[in-house]
């Protein structure tokens, strides 16, 4: 499911799925930064990809490879954090 | 997720975690540098430069269907988590004809809107139902 990816120097990072933001006026920015971060339940969960360590691996995951499945998607302030 | 590197990852999971979980985290541990993804769920605390303790619940058709944010100090609940997920497999099988009261879990009963109900949730679901 996952691909695997090459560890090497440059960190990997992931980031959304789909169409990149559409250029607007300067002005009207800060309302698209906010609409943008709006998550609402009964609607669908933004995609993404990101690197990840599974099992002995470094892979790239997406999160529309788990439509049909449910998932737990956690967030935490950082590894060795004591919580 | 984190901000932390897959190498970090990998050093908490292979020194720490794994001494706590036989066999090391069995799920992936995602890497989210710069807090793209975090911006997007809301999660992201850009003064501190961390993620907040968010979680998702997501169905198989890619619906959040519950979230919980907590600051970092508390941490979460996971027999509430399963508990709600548990609740959502069970309105999700029934085509939404059934609804989880407050405090179910497996085995206790569910209600099934319609007409029929309306003014008597009182006659087949009683309040202390909620709380054991």
């Amino acid at each position: 499911m996952a691909k695997e990816i090459k560890a090497g120097c440059a960190r990997p990072t992931g980031g959304p799925v789909g169409e990149k933001k559409k250029k607007a006026p300067a002005k009207e920015e800060s309302v698209i930064e906010e609409v943008r971060s709006m998550i609402k339940v009964g609607q669908k969960a933004p995609d993404f990809t990101a690197p990840a360590y599974h099992k002995g691996k470094f892979v790239s995951v997406q999160l529309s490879e788990y439509l049909g499945k449910w998932v737990v998607l956690c967030f935490y302030p950082g590894d060795f954090t004591f919580v | 997720m984190s901000i932390d590197s897959v190498f970090v990852h990998k050093m908490w999971n292979d020194n720490e975690l794994s001494k706590m979980v036989k066999g090391g985290v069995p799920f992936a541990m995602l890497s989210d540098g710069g807090g793209k993804v975090g911006s997007i769920f809301g999660v992201y605390d850009e003064d501190a430069g961390v993620e907040t303790r968010g979680r998702f619940i997501i169905d198989p058709d890619g619906v959040i269907q519950g979230y919980e944010v907590l600051t970092p100090p508390v941490g979460r609940n996971v027999n509430e988590s399963i508990r709600q997920i548990q609740a959502f497999q069970v309105v999700r099988n029934s085509k939404g004809t059934e609804a989880t009261p407050s405090g179910w879990k497996p085995g206790k009963m569910t209600l099934k809107p319609g007409p029929d109900l309306v003014g008597k949730v009182w006659e087949v679901w009683k309040t202390k139902m909620a709380f054991d």
